[in-house]
């Protein structure tokens, strides 16, 4: 909450201090305009932004480094002695952690003052009744050390807290003040505020950068902390998934095989029913289809890409799954066991890609030069003739290029697979068993708990990862032969 | 066919007879034109079973059955049964002594007992004690009341039980069918519109029927509030760059590849990120609205920044030059003139990617937006940013994902919300669109 | 080189192989084409001149059904090839196009080997029996197209890799190998240099023996080079048709003079 309210008081120095700087610049002239380099309102934008950007680059560089130094010193400064066996410094320092945001808890909840919280001479189980007495999470034993290192944690923190405060507040002032200075009748202001304007364009543009690297950074070191814990070698070439559910331990086995097979099989049908009706009504649409059927398929078609998945997923669920099991189940072929399966999930994700692929195979077949067709109708081909020995040859790189990137959209898919494909892993050729994806598995081990300290829930990193790096590899690739396509008939 | 090359024999042919090869020929031309047309006729087939499935299955959350009658307590029942050790018993005595004399006076003829009471409505003798013990006022007046009935005889009347399916059991007995069908007759059980769908939070497990979307759909808003508001700067701050003034150099081709990329990433890869950045690192609350709108304003961004690059590209170089003319800086070019007349289709783009946003579910599971937390309605502005909260995809994700089949119900209903919204904000987009679009 | 066409261009007038009387075509609400009548000789190489726009192009593309490709284009009046009318119901103009064949504009091989190029109207026409069949027609039709000897080391060569001149020849070539009656021409140099142009101007000229050629050009040397006939389009109008020598020598219409020598168009 202070946090809003700090937010809040640097903008109003900076409302107050675009006015004053507007009414400054003008007053230095007598309230002449054509005497200011500038127009008045630069001025004012001039203090505005010196005051608000500062203050604001601080607060948000002091917010993300703070953690990563409270953590660091109180980390080293708790002594080897205290690390049990079988334990790592970074596990002895969440349980530091959960103790500060437990005597936090408490204290908002009354069951000790502050100054208990933060007395040395506190009686280890005492402190652990009032942490439990405020429903906060306690850790099994609590020592001396870890309560020492959890009250510093505490003070760090607070201190940060107010340092960080009055920093920013005197940065706002300070710039307002600066900007202020600047505003008379001489000073450039409109130059200086177009010149940060750009800078801030430029910052906003870059946010893609940061986005991809935060997404790298994020996936990495969850991923190496993992890998700490679990051979990679077992996670890559592992055929059983099988965490286990009480957490901590070795018991779980946590191989990828079978959730890349599974989501490799769906994705295959997704494809299967995909691609032939997006293509083929890509080939109607641009070559046979009048404008008028045009006008009302096309938007029709791309309505189901519009959908949320969630509803797709609910379709499976509820209406593909049971409409199957009545043909495939054990009332019909006696194949399918229960509705959610990998043709469930199938084929209701090939619904959701036929847009995909016919809207971008009919770019890509409208790309194609007028003159070819004219070439081959010329010699007497028919329309089909000419489409299937011409136009589509000559399509080929472009339409290879949309099923990859629908390909990546398959794997990326989620609800869909949470909802109609099973929970089961397991490596099997039946399209009617329910088997598992990398994506269901994502959501499967991150809802819900977040400890970000044992293997199992560490391991939706390493997923993650590796679905990042399929799609990010398909997408790039699809995409370059997209360009090299279009490239050759511009 | 003899040697083309001496005697071509096609010479002779006239135009007005089609050979045979010609007419398979064109036999397989129509065959392909048939798969076309059947390529797109299945694809249509299957978005109007979509669109079917969803509205009869979704009608059924929108109303409910209630009982409605006239009952009248006096002072001396009060006391009576106030003063009897089970309490609701005499109350629901009461109650049954006076819907028997409802139903006879209307010439109804079917027996019950107690227990079928309980089955059909639930324990009605603690609703009205509870009544009459808050409003000692009515003692003595008659009150009309609308009470809902169970789950079971939702599913009576919407047809998902019926005579020849239900077990008995101790929810519901074939011999209460009796009794229900007399009710209706009589006017005094019927279908309502459901406000509780629409207004309530979640609910238990264990309670469908009291289920209702309200609080999810407050905290989509809150959400769309914090992408509408940083998506939309930040995209055409990023776009306008792009097109305006970027260099042609290696950091803006750096640029151009990840947004590219980034509108491929999966949506649950956003989900992830947010769960390490914003919530592992930042240490920002769970589940709170204002994380999933930070995270869905990353996985929207280049949509946005893609169809406002397409707005400002749309208007010619013309004005900019004539801008730059008399006198304007660049800046001053494009906020004053290219900005404006980008405008239309920039807002377009934007409410289709609020849209999109609107709509996704997977990166919100991630960050705790799970269904079940959706437990009240926020208290405050900064509450709806940082409660605990729902969004309406994430609730219906938790309702199919119950195990009692009641929630379906809720969930295909709450699919009908989100579909009325995001149809809302695709209409907006195309009169947007249809108002101002300009042709250069 | 032009004298010795001209000789050969006294050579006996044969039968009427392309017959049209009064044929209009409408694009949309546009009349493109006025009232046309036009008798196109066989073997013999016709050439359709005018300012851009006149409807020659048009015109050209009536005779082999292109037009129908194309929604908004209605035509009316009769064109008979032999004496049957193209645009009678019964005739497929799949068939047509295979006996009136086409080059255009620019030159367009198809992104296959040159191979495939030249056996796609044979292979579509099931005019061979075999490969070996085939390999023949391929052959005979590069060498009509006179392009043989620089393609024949690399048959399986993608077409799109030749000079604009050697692709024009392929796809002349490929007209060639359906064995049509007619052979219609679009502009069929405007591309090309003037060495390439040279090239295919000869090769027009070899073609007439066998075939009717009608070539649509914008330049007016061309069609006093190659042709034997001159049909002068304006505004939709067949102006003038005649000898060549005649039309270029001594034009009837004061039209025809004042595009000859260059005062319209």
């Amino acid at each position: 909450m202070s946090l809003i309210w700090l937010l809040g008081l640097v903008l109003a120095i900076a409302a107050v201090g675009y006015a004053l700087g507007r009414t400054r610049a003008l007053s230095s002239t007598n309230g002449d305009i054509r005497k200011l380099h500038s127009l008045p309102s630069y001025y004012g934008a001039n203090v505005a932004l010196k005051s608000a950007i500062p203050a604001l680059l601080v607060l948000v560089v002091w917010l993300v480094a703070q953690p990563l130094i409270v953590s660091g010193v109180v980390s080293s400064d708790i002594p080897d002695s205290a690390i049990p066996e079988g334990s790592s410094r970074g596990l002895v320092m969440s349980e530091v952690k959960r103790v500060a945001a437990g005597l936090d808890g408490a204290v908002a909840a009354g069951t000790m003052s502050a100054s208990y919280a933060a007395s040395a001479q506190a009686d280890m189980d005492d402190v652990t009744k009032r942490m439990r007495d405020a429903q906060q999470i306690t850790p099994e034993a609590l020592t001396p050390e870890i309560l020492t290192a959890g009250q510093r944690f505490r003070a760090m923190v607070a201190q940060g807290k107010w340092a960080m405060t009055a920093v920013v507040l005197a940065l706002a002032v300070a710039g307002a003040f600066w900007g202020l200075r600047e505003s008379h009748a001489e000073f450039r202001a409109r130059n200086t505020v177009e010149r940060v304007t750009k800078v801030l364009l430029i910052a906003a543009a870059s946010l893609a950068i940061l986005t991809t690297v935060g997404i790298v950074l994020s996936l990495v070191f969850n991923t190496y902390e993992f890998f700490t814990m679990y051979p990679p070698l077992e996670f890559f070439f592992g055929t059983t998934w099988a965490p286990s559910f009480s957490g901590r331990g070795g018991s779980s086995e946590l191989g990828i095989v079978p959730l890349l097979w599974g989501t490799f099989y769906i994705s295959i049908v997704a494809l299967a029913v995909a691609v032939p009706i997006g293509l083929f009504s890509a080939i109607y649409l641009s070559e046979y289809a009048g404008p008028k059927v045009r006008a009302i398929a096309k938007p029709l078609l791309e309505v189901l890409a519009g959908i949320p998945t969630i509803v797709y997923g609910l379709f499976a669920l509820l209406t593909v799954g049971p409409l199957l099991v009545s043909i495939f189940g054990k009332d019909g072929f006696g194949w399918m066991q229960s509705g959610t399966a990998v043709m469930t999930a199938g084929i209701v994700m090939g619904i959701m890609l036929i847009p995909f692929v016919s809207s971008l195979s009919d770019d890509i077949i409208n790309a194609v030069p007028q003159s070819l067709r004219d070439g081959s109708y010329g010699l007497g081909a028919t329309k089909s003739e000419t489409i299937k020995q011409v136009v589509l040859p000559a399509a080929l790189p472009g339409i290879v290029g949309a099923i990859l990137l629908a390909a990546s959209r398959a794997i990326g898919e989620t609800m869909i697979v949470v909802l109609g494909a099973g929970a089961a892993a397991r490596l099997s050729l039946n399209p009617f068993e329910a088997m598992t994806t990398v994506t269901a598995k994502i959501v499967s081990q991150l809802t819900g708990d977040t400890d970000f300290s044992s293997p199992e829930m560490l391991v939706a990193f390493a997923l993650g990862m590796t679905l990042f790096v399929v799609t990010l590899g398909l997408n790039i690739f699809a995409l370059y032969i997209v360009r090299k396509y279009r490239e050759q008939y511009e | 066919m003899t040697d083309a090359t001496n005697n071509p024999p096609r010479h002779k042919t006239s135009l007005h007879t089609v050979d045979a090869r010609t007419k398979r020929r064109n036999a397989s031309e129509a065959r392909f034109k048939m798969y076309g047309m059947t390529a797109i006729l299945i694809g249509l087939a299957f978005l109007a079973i979509l669109a079917v499935s969803i509205i009869r299955a979704g009608t059924p959350a929108f109303t409910r059955t209630v009982f409605d009658m006239e009952l009248t307590l006096t002072q001396a029942e009060f006391e009576a049964a106030e003063k009897q050790l089970m309490k609701t018993k005499a109350y629901q005595a009461v109650f049954i002594d006076q819907l028997s004399a409802k139903l006879t006076e209307q010439n109804v003829q079917v027996a019950f007992d107690g227990k079928a009471i309980d089955r059909l409505l639930g324990k009605i003798g603690g609703d009205l004690r509870a009544h009459y013990r808050a409003n000692p006022g009515d003692l003595g007046k008659p009150v009309q009341f609308t009470l809902p009935a169970s789950s079971r005889v939702d599913g009576y009347f919407n047809g998902k039980v019926t005579r020849d399916t239900l077990v008995d059991s101790r929810f519901l007995e074939v011999s209460d069918l009796d009794l229900v069908d007399a009710l209706h007759e009589a006017g005094i059980i019927h279908s309502a519109f459901n406000w509780t769908f629409i207004t309530a939070a979640d609910s238990s497990v264990d309670n469908p029927g009291g289920a209702g979307i309200g609080a999810s759909v407050v905290g989509s808003f809150f959400m769309m509030i914090v992408v509408l508001g940083l998506s939309l700067p930040i995209g055409v701050a990023a776009s306008i760059y792009l097109e305006e003034f970027a260099p042609k150099n290696r950091f803006t081709d750096l640029i151009e590849v990840n947004i590219a990329n980034l509108a491929a990433v999966p949506s649950i890869v956003f989900g992830i990120l947010g769960l390490a950045v914003f919530i592992q690192f930042m240490h920002l609350p769970n589940s709170a609205p204002l994380v999933g709108g930070l995270v869905l304003t990353l996985m929207t961004l280049p949509t946005i920044i893609i169809s406002t690059r397409a707005a400002l590209k749309a208007v010619p170089p013309s004005i900019r030059d004539a801008a730059l003319g008399v006198g304007a800086s660049k800046m001053q070019a494009v906020f004053h003139h290219v900005l404006p007349l980008a405008m239309p289709g920039i807002l377009t783009g934007t409410i289709i990617g609020l849209a999109q946003a609107l709509g996704e579910t997977a990166p919100l599971l991630l960050i705790g937006m799970v269904g079940f937390v959706a437990r009240e309605y926020p208290d405050g502005l900064a509450e709806g940013f940082l409660n605990a909260n729902s969004a309406m995809p994430a609730q219906i994700y938790t309702w199919a994902a119950r195990a009692d089949s009641a929630f379906y119900d809720k969930a295909w209903g709450g699919i009908i919300i989100l579909l009325i919204f995001l149809l809302t904000m695709n209409i907006i987009a195309i009169l947007l669109r249809r108002r101002f679009e300009r042709r250069w | 080189m032009y004298d010795a066409r001209h000789t050969e261009a006294q050579v006996d007038q044969t039968e009427t192989k392309i017959s049209a009387k009064g044929v209009q075509v409408y694009y949309g609400d546009t009349h493109a084409i006025k009232d046309v009548d036009v008798e196109i000789a066989d073997k013999t190489v016709t050439a359709f001149i005018g300012p851009s726009g006149c409807g020659k192009s048009t015109f050209l593309r009536c005779l082999n059904r292109m037009n129908d490709t194309i929604d908004i284009c209605r035509v009316q009046g009769d064109i008979l090839i032999d004496g049957e009318d193209i645009y009678d119901r019964r005739v497929d103009p799949v068939q047509l196009r295979a006996k009136v064949g086409m080059v255009f504009q620019k030159p367009n091989p198809f992104p296959k080997s040159i191979y495939d190029n030249i056996a796609y109207g044979p292979r579509i026409h099931g005019l061979a029996k075999n490969k070996a069949d085939l390999d023949v027609i391929v052959e005979k039709s590069l060498r009509r197209g006179a392009i043989w000897n620089e393609v024949k080391d690399r048959l399986h060569a993608p077409g799109t890799g030749l000079s604009g001149g050697q692709q024009q020849r392929l796809c002349i070539a490929r007209a060639i190998a359906t064995e049509p009656e007619v052979l219609l021409m679009d502009e069929p140099c405007s591309a090309l240099d003037p060495i390439a142009t040279a090239q295919v101007e000869e090769l027009i000229d070899e073609l007439r023996l066998d075939y009717s050629v009608v070539i649509v050009t914008h330049s007016m040397q061309q069609a006093a080079r190659v042709s034997q006939k001159t049909a002068f389009f304006h505004l939709g109008n067949l102006v003038e048709f005649d000898d060549t020598t005649k039309i270029f020598t001594n034009p009837e219409d004061p039209r025809t003079e004042s595009y000859i020598t260059g005062r319209i168009g």
